[in-house]
């Protein structure tokens, strides 16, 4: 059986035919991209899963697999030209679906209803010749039957409950005439009409000021509440991560290196690189030491990924484990306990000696 | 980032820490006096004046020798327009730049030429400020050119010593800004603009483009060239977690206008205009333990308001939860009003009010107090008692002694006023 996490979001390796009774479950998703270069392996092997009310945040530096991730259960890699230059394998069930095996048309029918999106930019979302109110109409009458009379006073009220002053006015706005944070808000009132039961939110607030960003933080949290969503948040600011995440998933290379519930993945993390991300950020709680603590090189080639473990070309303790181990053999994820999974070569000892005497007191 | 006035790096034997002072008693290199830069709005077939942006509007501030000063405040309030005014890469329309005594405001290109030497600057978009076309040699090589400067054995050979400078191989020579990543562009930028040894860079969001990790490479880069050669930095980035780390001093923008300049230390740990702290407050904390204390959150309603029609009086009225009648007819001036932190506030945090007789909130800081978390408003209800109390035995000494005050219009308010000293 599978295991549980504390909090219930992320559990632990997925059981071989039925579906645990989590919401979302991943299981050993790979999307591939065949390309002039070489094959790009964007996503290579990635399981989580998720319940519903819960929040997963996936964490990792640009070029790692987040966004082909979330477009993968959105199931937009198939879509259009772009569909035939992809290789997807591996499971993705929502509520009892399989969605890689399944028809196009049944994901789309999914699209929207069952599961939104919301992007780092608002205008790849939003048409921008077409009224705000009348793209959110479209976005519930294609799911449900009413007329347009009906289907305003929807979009009027999801721009309400997503704060937009004066939405009755508002509604017949066109992009370009809101400001960053308002499109952002309007884009996720648009992806909320349906009451999506999953909700992926990729760098939502990225491109936002602070003040903007704590705005819609607080509403995907309130919304959550309400509706009792499973939300994945994708982004790369830890602070982000600390504020609203119920579990994290930590990706390097297209693989997933460390995930567990979110004070483990602070207190006590188990992978080098979520020490490298820890130690990099500097901090605006306290007065940090005077250095930051980066990860020395460059990210990985997605088409000659490093062998073994695909971080040891950067990381200081590569030599530790015995042998060659780390250069020769992939790591695979090891249960630390609980919902917390790492995959990393070094014993549990070294690695509780290096994370409370190395790493920890320099944060 | 300089080691000379880190104040409480206890931790970190090296950095023995120099008095609180020292960035103060720092040499003035560059003076920023009313600068403004308005863009006009040009309307209809004459091309009519109709308007301005006020992207910088009066701002006051000076930078010292070896000190980084940081920009912050959101996007659009005049960040970049600053620095690109102070390098003298756009005119401003009104206000006085002093560069080492030297006014230079309306200095000729001709003019401007030997000082170019002095002033870089280093852009956001290490994508977009790397010619493609040319190799990173006769990059990092063209300020020589620009300036007809033959560095000692050679323009080559100077080139490979800045790029291994900033952590690059003399190898990289001859290849083209593609084949690198973002964060060794943005250090190819940083050769190019330290290839004249400047007294002064301006950085703006030298890092926002980058990923968290090599993020910290290049900010711990900038913090070792400074040490090294000497350097004086003006970093403009968004991210308030970067600049506390690096700043000594910061100045916190909001629409054109300069709202509160103090010590790194100061302005985090204890901030007097409301803006600042609510800038500050937003900034989510990587810590899951403090989550969803609400308490600490303060969310400011709605987008800023317009350049080009900012509310009068305080520019921030519309979104304070404090502000009064007087808010909205006078603007408050920047102040010292406590040594090494000025602010332009008739109702800062953590101090006396500065017009307690004003006590009738606005309707819309009524309405903004609703997203104020209670902690806020309770510190709020209290700061205008102690003042009171202490006002008899209190004598302004700390005010009257900070340096800068003798030359600042700011001694005779100063001298009215109480600091509770907190
Ligand atoms: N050449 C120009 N013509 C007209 N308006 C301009 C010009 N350059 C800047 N502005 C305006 O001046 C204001 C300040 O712009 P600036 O680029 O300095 O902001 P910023 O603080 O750097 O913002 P960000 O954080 O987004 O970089 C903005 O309203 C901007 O639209
Ligand atoms: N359609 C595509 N064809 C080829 N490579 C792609 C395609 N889409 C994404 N990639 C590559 O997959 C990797 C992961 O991308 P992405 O998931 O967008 O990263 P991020 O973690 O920053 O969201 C990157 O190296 C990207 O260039
Ligand atoms: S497996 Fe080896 S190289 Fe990879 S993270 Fe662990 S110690 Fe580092
Ligand atoms: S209290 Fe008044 S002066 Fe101070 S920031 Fe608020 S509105 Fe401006
Ligand atoms: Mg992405
Ligand atoms: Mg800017």
């Amino acid at each position: 059986m599978t295991e549980l996490s504390k909090t219930g979001a992320a559990v632990g390796e997925p059981t071989p035919s039925n579906p645990s009774d989590a919401f979302l479950e991943v299981r050993d998703l790979k999307v591939h991209f065949p390309t002039d270069d070489g094959i790009v392996k964007s996503v290579d092997g990635l399981s989580f899963s998720l319940e519903k009310g819960k929040t997963l945040s996936i964490v990792g530096e640009s070029g790692s697999g987040k966004s082909v991730t979330s477009l993968a259960i959105m199931g937009l890699h198939r879509l259009g030209a772009r569909g035939k230059n992809v290789r997807m394998s591996g499971e993705i069930w929502l509520g009892g679906k399989e969605l890689v095996g399944a028809s196009p048309d049944e994901v789309r029918r999914l699209r929207g209803r069952e599961m939104a999106m919301i992007f780092q930019d608002p205008l790849s979302a939003m048409h921008p010749y077409y009224k705000i109110g009348d793209q959110i109409v479209e976005a519930y009458r294609v799911h449900h039957n009413v007329s347009k009379k009906v289907a305003r006073t929807r979009a009027i009220e999801m721009l309400d409950r997503v704060g937009i002053p004066e939405p009755a006015k508002r509604v017949d706005g066109y992009p370009h005439e809101f400001s960053g944070g308002m499109r952002q808000r309007a884009m996720i009132a648009m992806a909320l009409v349906n009451n999506p039961e999953l909700l992926i939110a990729d760098e939502p607030t990225t491109a936002l000021d602070v003040t903007v960003q704590a705005q819609i933080l607080d509403l995907i949290r309130d919304l959550q509440k309400e509706f009792g969503s499973a939300v994945v948040l994708i982004t790369h600011d830890l602070g982000v991560v600390a504020e609203i995440a119920d579990d994290v998933l930590v990706m390097y290379g297209g693989r997933c290196v460390e995930r567990g519930p979110v004070d483990e993945i602070f207190e006590k993390p188990q992978h080098p690189y979520t020490w490298g991300l820890l130690g990099s950020m500097p901090r605006i709680d306290r007065e940090t030491s005077d250095r930051l603590i980066p990860v020395k090189g460059q990210p990985p080639s997605l088409i000659n990924v490093p062998s073994g473990c695909a971080f040891h070309p950067r990381c200081p303790y590569a030599d530790l484990p015995k042998g060659n181990v780390t250069r020769t053999v992939r790591p695979e994820l090891q249960q630390v306990d609980g919902g917390h999974w790492s995959a990393c070569h070094l014993s549990p000892e070294d690695r509780t000696r290096i994370w409370t005497e190395e790493i920890a007191p320099k944060l | 980032m300089s080691d000379t006035n880190k104040t409480d790096d206890a931790v970190i034997p090296q950095q023995a820490s120099a008095p609180e002072k020292a960035s103060e008693e720092r040499e003035v290199l560059l003076k920023v006096e009313g600068l403004e830069k308005h863009f006009p709005i040009k309307k209809g077939i004459l091309q009519r004046q109709v308007g301005a942006v006020k992207a910088v509007d009066g701002i006051d501030f000076e930078v010292r020798k070896g000190e980084t000063l940081g920009v912050v405040g959101e996007s659009g309030c005049g960040k970049s327009t600053m620095g690109r005014v102070i390098t003298r890469l756009q005119d401003p329309t009104g206000g006085k730049v002093t560069f080492e005594g030297q006014d230079i405001t309306h200095l000729s290109t001709a003019k401007m030429r030997p000082l170019r030497r002095d002033i870089q600057m280093i852009f956001q978009d290490p994508y977009g400020s790397l010619n493609p076309r040319h190799t990173i040699g006769s990059i990092v090589s063209a300020p020589f050119r620009l300036q007809g400067v033959e560095p000692e054995g050679g323009v080559k050979k100077e080139v490979q010593r800045l790029l291994e400078l900033v952590g690059l191989s003399p190898e990289h020579y001859n290849r083209y800004p593609h084949e690198f990543s973002g964060g060794q562009r943005q250090r190819i930028g940083i050769a190019r603009a330290l290839a004249l040894k400047p007294k002064l860079v301006v950085a703006d969001e030298p890092v926002s483009a980058l990923d968290v990790s090599i993020q910290a490479q290049v900010v711990n880069l900038m913090d070792d060239l400074q040490e090294e050669l000497g350097l004086t930095y003006v970093i403009i980035a968004h991210d308030l977690s970067v600049v506390r780390h690096v700043s000594d001093r910061v100045a916190v923008m909001y629409l054109g206008k300069i709202v509160e300049l103090a010590d790194s230390t100061k302005l985090y740990e204890s901030p007097m205009h409301p803006y600042t702290k609510a800038l500050m407050s937003a900034v989510p904390v990587p810590d899951p333990k403090r989550r969803g204390q609400k308490s600490e959150r303060i969310l400011l309603r709605g987008d800023v308001p317009s350049p080009i029609a900012p509310p009068s009086g305080c520019r921030f009225h519309t979104r304070c939860w404090k502000a009064t009648e007087i808010c909205r007819t006078t603007e408050p001036v920047l102040l010292e009003l406590r040594p090494g932190q000025r602010v332009a506030c008739h109702h800062p945090e953590n101090f006396a009010d500065q017009a307690p007789q004003d006590t009738v909130l606005l309707t819309a800081a009524k309405e903004a107090s609703e997203l104020v978390g209670e902690a806020v408003l309770e510190e709020d209800a209290k700061t205008p008692a102690e003042p009171a109390a202490e006002s008899e035995a209190e004598t302004p000494a700390e005010a009257a002694e900070a340096p800068e005050a003798s030359e600042d219009s700011t001694v005779a308010a100063q001298e009215s006023q109480e600091p509770t000293g907190k």
